[in-house]
């Protein structure tokens, strides 16, 4: 019995010690990963990664030392037409075969007024990493209705794929040179 | 001349379907090779792959209607100076040049469709898709077409060289009854 207590007391401890930054796995079911590439200069294409995988850190008190790693795999790209995914796969686009894996990896993430940060880190894309920023809204968090704890925001950054070795106004005319990411991001705390 | 085939030889309607089959496969071969790798800012971009499409799906009809018409029909008897080798190889050549053929129409038409979009056909009617979810089937469905193409080309070679052969070799009548003489 009193083991017993001893351990109920020590969980309880353990349980309402503050975590100094809580670790959030990535809800892949609420997360999205976009692009948008103009199309001629005239329109825009949208398109999507749907099969990647990451977790950030994150502390209300202490936001200077929060970061996020999401892993993406290359051929999961979508942009809603099968003959268009298949050439962006191919040698021509993201070589998918020589280099599955796109990976973004945070260095620093800075905070800004009213929920807003500036996150740097490495993007590994065409088999080339390069710093690049991500300018994030933190959209919200708290309890979510079943038990669990969530945090999401949204971060964009634009792109230039050339800079990766893909240069896509070469292919598709000058309007394709820059492509817009955004990465919308729910995390279940674990 | 029969309109259908006889013991003796193929009907020229036959006749007519195996040469335009194979002359709208040859161009599709070369179409292909020749479309895959225009730029974007070429006239040819949309359009070729526009005409590949549509022609492959109007001869892979054509394909299924000779088999079905193949089955119902009494086919022509080998030539009789034909060993029973070649008897053989020609009809396993024949079974194979058939199943590329269709191979060919099902693979190019899950490489458009893969994601759910209609194949078009001339803008006179579209073959509606049949599954949008199978992951990565336009990349699979990609490299069975192209192995597949060549295949096939290489096969036809054999089945036109058998026959030429035979014309010259043999003086038999082996190419001249597909020539309806």
């Amino acid at each position: 019995m009193k083991k017993l207590l001893t351990a109920v007391a020590t969980s309880l401890v353990i349980l309402s010690t503050p975590t100094l930054a809580d670790n959030y796995q990535i809800d892949t079911e609420h997360t999205f990963v976009q692009f948008r590439v103009k199309h001629l200069g005239y329109s825009w294409l949208n398109g999507r990664f749907n099969d990647f995988s990451g977790n950030f850190s994150y502390d209300e008190a202490k936001l200077g030392s929060n970061s996020v790693s999401i892993e993406i795999k290359a051929a999961s790209v979508d942009t809603h037409h099968a003959e268009r995914d298949k050439h962006i796969r191919s040698g021509d686009f993201l070589n998918t075969d020589k280099h599955p894996t796109v990976k973004f990896v945070s260095t620093s993430y800075q905070a800004g007024n009213n929920e807003t940060a500036t996150v740097t880190g490495n993007l590994t894309f065409n088999g080339v990493t390069k710093p690049v920023t991500l300018d994030v809204v933190h959209v919200g968090g708290g309890e979510d209705p079943w038990g669990g704890f969530r945090q999401g925001f949204q971060g964009t950054a634009t792109l230039k794929p050339a800079e990766f070795g893909m240069d896509l106004a070469e292919n598709l005319g000058a309007a394709a040179a820059e492509v817009e990411l955004t990465l919308s991001i729910e995390g279940i705390r674990e | 001349m029969d309109k259908d085939n006889t013991p003796a030889g193929y009907s020229i309607p036959f006749i007519l379907v195996h040469w335009v089959t194979a002359i709208v496969v040859l161009g599709l071969f070369v179409l292909g090779l020749w479309m895959v790798d225009l730029g974007y800012y070429d006239p040819w971009y949309n359009r070729a792959p526009n005409i590949h499409r549509s022609i492959g799906v109007l001869i892979t009809l054509v394909v299924v209607a000779r088999m079905i018409w193949r089955k119902l029909s009494t086919m022509p008897e080998s030539p009789k100076n034909h060993k029973p080798w070649e008897r053989t190889a020609a009809r396993l050549t024949h079974a194979l040049l058939y199943l590329l053929l269709l191979l060919m129409g099902f693979s190019g038409y899950f490489i458009s469709s893969a994601k759910g979009q209609a194949v078009d056909v001339f803008n006179w009617f579209s073959i509606p898709a049949i599954t949008s979810s199978i992951e990565n089937l336009e990349d699979a469905s990609g490299l069975i077409h192209e192995i597949a193409a060549y295949v096939l080309i290489t096969l036809t070679i054999v089945h036109a060289s058998a026959a030429i052969k035979h014309h010259f070799v043999e003086r038999d009548n082996t190419l001249k009854r597909m020539l309806g003489m």
